[in-house]
């Protein structure tokens, strides 16, 4: 401690910084904080929604179009295969949860090396998505890739997952729940630890083992934990993106694009720059996020004010 | 402990429990291992589709000198540097101060602006991007790696004061009472008694942070172009686009691009942990 230092301040002489700095100090703490976050987060959501009534190239003049592409939005193929594909996102994307939790009650264990082991698993979390992404599309290669030819010696035809419609996307999520897992797995680790062993022994006094014990004693004991891989995992499928720009560029056709990418290359893309198109797909991305975090920020201000 | 302690199980689920373990974290790795063997293959290897046997030589000199010989990863390296390190130091310094402004004094707005920040933090990029690119852009920083870390170091601030601010929340507030008791001024307050008691948290959000803004793939390719200045995540998906099928070369450069954060980890996993799990025990 630098008790020392503290005391050489007498508290005679009450000047006017004196008497008010407990009411004015907290805004000279928060003023570069809330600059910056103003400047470069908040400003920029209302430009973005007032730039979605506007048709702009980003370089000429702007023109006020009113609703008018988000009417376009209404009628666009791309644009609904984009909220097709964020949907898929959202539901696949939550299994990392319980996998994330499986993986944990694994390793949740005390043999030797185990921490080795633990932060091991973790690593795919720890490493860019878009080393991720170039590794799945190897994985994917049809020629060589190691998943065709492990289908190869159960005598199943090379699948071009990258390459097909049908499978690009699935193909992109299972890519991205390899991280995501990784990541739910080091929440669930961190509740295990958590979870009351004196609840856990009159448990089992009672004869409760297995499943059982999982779902009525452990699991609402992992809440805390369980909450917030929900909101990191949400969060993360609706911002997918580098996965899917990594490995199909939104291809084939455009069949694997989510709003995030489709508003990325509506925006700056060999198909001209259609900025206000771009930002009326942003500001629809934007709401559905809202969504989610009201409810998150609903939920911590009960746990604020029910102190 | 749940589930059950393998000690108290018997011998052979003991042995099953240890064979399996090494089992289900090659498979779990498999994808990096083969990556990795694939960084010392030779082009002969490649081009014979030997892509996940034994390496017939270990060519891990020649490939991954050549990477930094034939192309600029070298100065994409430089350049996630230049933006990373700056960033963490930004973004953990302003958030330490809102951090302290939000756990300790009581203001009309406190919640709603902790809000904010909480809520910025979990937006869509995509709704910041045309403007954050025209700011940049009209302040001539569009393609430097200061108008990156600038963005990033606003952006970060959002999870950095979530973070801070409820770390301090959990400190004894006596502490800070005492010494206005005492007629410390606030500044010094912050200074020589809170600050010094924040250095787990600062430990675990400047690893946290270094790992993000590495990884960053999106924002990189937003703000920078060419390889003058964009980082390693974007420059290796250009030279991924050079090197079509040359995957031995895209594995070291992959290899090359996620040892940073991958050490940082290693280095101080206890504190990146600490800082990924806020609020997943209660």
């Amino acid at each position: 401690m630098t008790a020392p230092a503290l005391s050489d301040t007498p508290p005679t002489s009450k000047s006017w910084w004196k008497k008010n700095q407990q009411r004015l100090a907290p805004w000279l703490f928060l003023a570069p904080g809330i600059f910056m976050f103003a400047v470069y987060v908040i400003i920029p959501i209302f430009q973005s929604i007032s730039l979605s009534f506007y048709a702009w190239d980003g370089l000429g003049t702007k023109e006020w179009v009113g609703a008018a592409n988000y009417v376009e939005l209404m009628d666009d193929d791309a644009f609904y295969t984009s909220l097709k594909n964020n949907v898929l996102w959202l539901v696949l994307y939550m299994l990392a949860i319980p996998a994330g939790l499986f993986v944990a009650l694994f390793l949740n264990q005390t043999v030797r090396g185990i921490r080795i082991y633990k932060s091991l698993f973790f690593f795919p979390f720890v490493i860019s998505q878009v080393v991720v992404g170039l590794v799945f599309a190897w994985f994917y290669d049809p020629t060589n890739g190691l998943m065709n030819i492990i289908l190869g010696w159960f005598g199943a035809g090379p699948i071009a997952v990258l390459a097909d419609e049908d499978y690009v996307t699935y193909g992109i999520i299972a890519a991205g729940l390899w991280p995501q897992t990784a990541y739910c797995m080091i929440l669930y680790l961190t509740g295990l630890n958590a979870v009351d062993p004196e609840q856990i022994e009159a448990a089992r006094l009672d004869n409760a083992k297995g499943a059982k014990l999982l779902w009525y004693v452990i699991l609402p004991q992992l809440r805390p934990a369980t909450f917030i891989a929900v909101v990191v995992t949400v969060i993360g499928a609706l911002r997918s993106f580098d996965l899917i720009s990594i490995m199909t560029d939104g291809g084939p056709w455009g069949s694997s694009r989510v709003l995030a990418f489709y508003m990325y290359e509506q925006a700056f893309s060999e198909y001209g720059f259609r900025m206000g198109y771009g930002a009326a797909i942003a500001v629809v991305l934007f709401l559905i996020m809202m969504i989610y975090i009201t409810g998150f920020l609903w939920k911590m201000y009960r746990d604020e004010t029910g102190r | 402990m749940f589930p059950k302690p393998i000690e108290q199980t018997s011998t052979t689920a003991q042995w099953l429990y240890k064979i399996a373990l090494p089992i289900a974290l090659v498979i779990w790795l498999l994808p990096l291992i083969a990556v990795a063997m694939t960084s010392v293959r030779s082009a002969g290897d490649i081009t014979a589709g030997n892509y996940w046997g034994w390496p017939t030589s270990f060519n891990f000199w020649a490939n991954y000198s050549g990477i930094f010989e034939a192309t600029p990863i070298g100065q994409y390296i430089l350049n996630s540097f230049k933006v990373t390190i700056p960033t963490v130091i930004g973004a953990v310094a302003i958030s330490c101060m809102t951090g302290f402004a939000l756990a300790v004094y009581k203001f009309k707005g406190n919640l709603l602006i902790f809000f904010m920040f909480v809520a910025g933090n979990f937006v869509p990029f995509q709704i910041l991007m045309v403007p954050v690119r025209d700011l940049t852009l009209d302040l001539g920083m569009y393609n430097t790696w200061y108008g990156l870390a600038l963005f990033h170091i606003a952006f970060q601030a959002g999870f950095c004061t979530l973070f801070m601010r409820n770390f301090i929340r959990a400190m004894p507030f006596e502490l800070i009472e005492a010494a206005r008791v005492e007629g410390v001024s606030e500044i010094r307050i912050f200074w020589f008694v809170v600050l010094p008691l924040m250095k787990p948290a600062i430990a675990a959000l400047s690893v946290l942070i270094f790992t993000f803004i590495w990884n960053d793939y999106f924002w990189a390719t937003v703000l920078t172009q060419g390889a003058e200045n964009q980082p390693i995540t974007a420059g290796l998906y250009s030279l991924n686009g050079q090197w079509v099928a040359a995957w031995h070369l895209v594995s070291a450069g992959s290899i090359v691009a996620a040892l940073p954060p991958v050490l940082m980890f290693f280095l101080m996993q206890r504190h990146f942990i600490a800082g990924l799990t806020l609020g997943a025990v209660k």
